[in-house]
């Protein structure tokens, strides 16, 4: 038997896509579903098998106050950390756009923070804020401050880790807007000089909206990081005092890893994933119509 | 057609011989006992090169054991590797695993106790031969379960030249909470360059609370890992005394102190005290640049500290000969001159007093005097906190204690929910 041109091309297809498929769904689609499966069974040892509880999980979350805390907490995260750092990279980007001495050097200083690990920056961060030997105390020290004990107040210890956050991400996405405004035909700026705009109305009336695009990449990928970046967390805080610094992905590593509740993991993921979803979607339908692509 | 015959029997000969050589492979492979050992590093230092040396050595005395010995990264991720290994299939035979993960591996099923493994009377003495303190976190409902190795207790460590510049004795740590405050308002500078004292409250504060509880003679928990005495007044009382420290006597820095500086803290002078793990001990040595001194923990009703660290365990999956192999390993490596080696190289305590008794260990206790403290305060130690759902357990009351030493909640608020919360996780264990 013979296949027909058509079917031909449906085979093609199909063989073309299966080795993205099989990864996809072995480590993206599988666990989604394994992971919403578990999250409505309950803790399963080998004195007492698991077993299906319905929404008992998702009630129990409900009335964990560590729970909303470390929501809360995610959701400042979320708010100190992307404009603060979609906002510097812009201007960062306008700075090394332009000629000026040294640019390239400006640059890779910008830029330096992205190459480092996590980890690695947390761990000298770790050494900024201790109290008293600290760098920032020691500056401060010379402006006559008293040392703060910057991780230690669950008051502070929150900025602290948004501004070594915003640190760390603003450099990466400075390298998207410097792209960006390198694809931005000069003769604009030229014409706005002409018509006699200021710089100020030029960025916000041309430069910006030309810069949408990249901004919607960025923020989504912000807003991803937010909810995903915990690494830090493991050096600086280990999400404490008493959870005033920890963060939905840490508490879910917490539960299962430390706690072996993997079921209650399990529905905390569920919970990350769905408001995950919900963002991109936002982000995707709503914000998406309002951008101007040339 | 005689040509084909020929060819086919060839073939069947070649594949015989094939089949006869892996045989014989196998059969060689099988006669090797081979075991799978994970084992963390908690603190700084070259001590996965340590441990490879004392397997080597092991392997070299015994060739019809091959041991392959992982390095796990620290205690969680090697109680978390060896889980996941447990569950794929592919077992580790033996580990070394955190003494405190006692109550959640029995309760996975994932381990055997010692007590059935152990056959010979020797091997029964064996069992007895370790510090008892030591074994209290490896023992539960009469069996013992783990096997100590890497063990450590807190000591206080302190800067005999602030000392000296603040007028105390520099031979005479303080004994007490009552001289400790007084000590530690002297050492305490007003233009806050250096601190009385400093008891480090990120990481593991429920290990630093284990000792102020001890010392006002209470413990946190049962031996059966049942039930807590997080509200207990003697356990209200320790916790008090620690926010007093920052907020009333103002000696130590108030909010919480980070573990992973406070070294650097101690060694450039920020503080003259500070309470640590006996496993600082080596680095201290080398990086202080002024006299120092070890002490045991001070004492309110009664000296004490938790132990804390690393126990061998034997797993479930494993045949009768790799639990033979298994106890070979665990016996060699804390027989009395290994551990003696072992507690020199890392600063953590002998496990016997025979280890202590060896010669090497012995001549360098003597020219070493604080490397003996841990020891000698065994003879107060308790237990290091484990219950069933012990990471839960352990989260409430670290952020019990987090939240009475930044002043969000007071001491005996904070203990008395904490309570609540271990009596609903620990109900269904009773």
């Amino acid at each position: 038997m013979r296949l027909s041109q058509d079917q031909m091309k449906h085979v093609h297809g199909w063989l073309l896509l299966t080795p993205a498929a099989i990864l996809l769904v072995s480590f993206t689609h599988y666990p989604t579903v394994a992971t919403l499966i578990n999250s409505f069974f309950s803790k399963g040892t080998a004195i007492r098998p698991s077993r299906f509880i319905g929404f008992d999980n998702y009630r129990s979350m409900a009335e964990d106050p560590i729970f909303w805390k470390v929501l809360g907490n995610n959701l400042w995260f979320a708010l100190g950390t992307i404009p603060t750092s979609i906002a510097l990279a812009i201007a960062m980007a306008l700075l090394v756009n332009r000629a000026m001495p040294g640019r390239s050097f400006v640059r890779m200083a910008y830029f330096t923070p992205t190459i480092l690990p996590m980890i690695a920056v947390a761990n000298i961060w770790l050494f900024f804020y201790t109290p008293d030997i600290g760098l920032i105390d020691k500056v401060l020290g010379w402006f006559g401050f008293a040392g703060h004990n910057w991780l230690g107040d669950p008051s502070t210890v929150l900025p602290a880790i948004i501004i070594m956050t915003v640190w760390k991400e603003a450099g990466f996405f400075m390298i998207f807007y410097l792209a960006a405004l390198q694809n931005i035909p000069p003769e604009l700026g030229e014409a706005a000089r002409l018509e006699g705009a200021n710089r100020w109305y030029f960025f916000r009336r041309v430069l910006f909206p030309l810069l949408m695009p990249t901004t919607l990449f960025v923020l989504i990928n912000a807003v991803l990081n937010s909810f995903k970046l915990v690494d830090h967390l493991f050096v600086l805080t280990k999400g404490g005092p008493d959870n005033a610094s920890n963060l939905l992905l840490y508490y879910i590593f917490e539960s299962a890893f430390s706690f072996f509740d993997t079921p209650y993991a399990a529905t905390l993921t569920v919970v990350l994933l769905g408001l995950l979803a919900a963002m991109a979607l936002v982000q995707f339908f709503v914000l998406d119509r309002r951008i101007h692509y040339r | 057609m005689n040509m084909m015959i020929r060819k086919t029997l060839k073939g069947a000969a070649a594949a015989a011989c094939m089949t006869a050589m892996t045989f014989g492979m196998t059969a060689m492979a099988q006669a090797k006992t081979e075991l799978t050992m994970y084992y963390p590093v908690a603190v700084g230092g070259p001590l996965t090169k340590i441990v490879d040396g004392m397997i080597a050595d092991f392997e070299k005395a015994n060739p019809d054991i091959d041991v392959n010995a992982i390095y796990a990264g620290n205690y969680n991720d090697a109680r978390i590797k060896a889980l996941a290994a447990l569950k794929s299939g592919k077992p580790a035979q033996l580990s070394v695993m955190f003494s405190i993960d006692l109550y959640e591996l029995i309760e996975q099923d994932a381990i055997i106790p010692f007590d059935e493994v152990v056959k010979t009377d020797e091997e029964k003495a064996w069992l007895k031969s370790f510090y008892p303190t030591l074994m209290q976190n490896g023992v539960t409902g009469g069996k013992t379960w783990g096997i100590p190795f890497q063990r450590s207790t807190i000591v206080m460590y302190y800067n005999k030249d602030a000392f000296k510049a603040a007028g105390l004795d520099p031979e005479k740590a303080p004994a007490s909470w009552d001289e400790l405050v007084a000590s530690g308002k002297k050492l305490t500078k007003a233009d806050g360059s250096q601190w009385g004292m400093m008891i480090p409250s990120t990481g593991y504060p429920y290990w630093m609370f284990g000792a102020l509880t001890m010392q006002n003679d209470q413990v946190l928990m049962n031996g059966a890992g049942t039930r807590t005495n997080f509200d207990a007044p003697a356990t209200v009382e320790a916790l008090q005394f620690w926010k007093d420290l920052g907020s009333k006597h103002k000696v130590m820095p108030e909010g919480t102190i980070e573990w992973g500086t406070l070294r650097k803290n101690f060694l450039e002078g920020k503080t003259a005290i500070m309470w640590h793990s006996t496993g600082n001990l080596t680095t201290v040595k080398k990086k202080a640049k002024f006299d120092f001194g070890v002490a045991m923990l001070p004492a309110n009703k009664r000296r004490g500290t938790p132990t804390g660290g690393g126990n061998f365990y034997i797993f479930k999956k494993t045949t009768a000969e790799e639990r033979t192999a298994a106890m070979k390993l665990i016996k060699f490596m804390t027989s009395p001159s290994r551990s003696a080696e072992w507690s020199m190289k890392t600063g953590y305590m002998g496990i016997s007093q025979a280890a202590y008794d060896t010669d090497k260990l012995k001549e360098y206790v003597k020219g070493f005097p604080y490397a003996a403290v841990a020891r000698d305060q065994l003879n107060f130690a308790t237990a290091e906190l484990a219950t069933y759902q012990t990471g839960r357990v352990r989260k409430a009351l670290d952020d019990a204690i987090q939240a009475a030493l930044t002043g969000a909640k007071t001491p005996e608020a904070a203990l008395k929910e904490t309570q609540a919360t271990a009596d609903r996780l620990l109900k269904s264990y009773r």
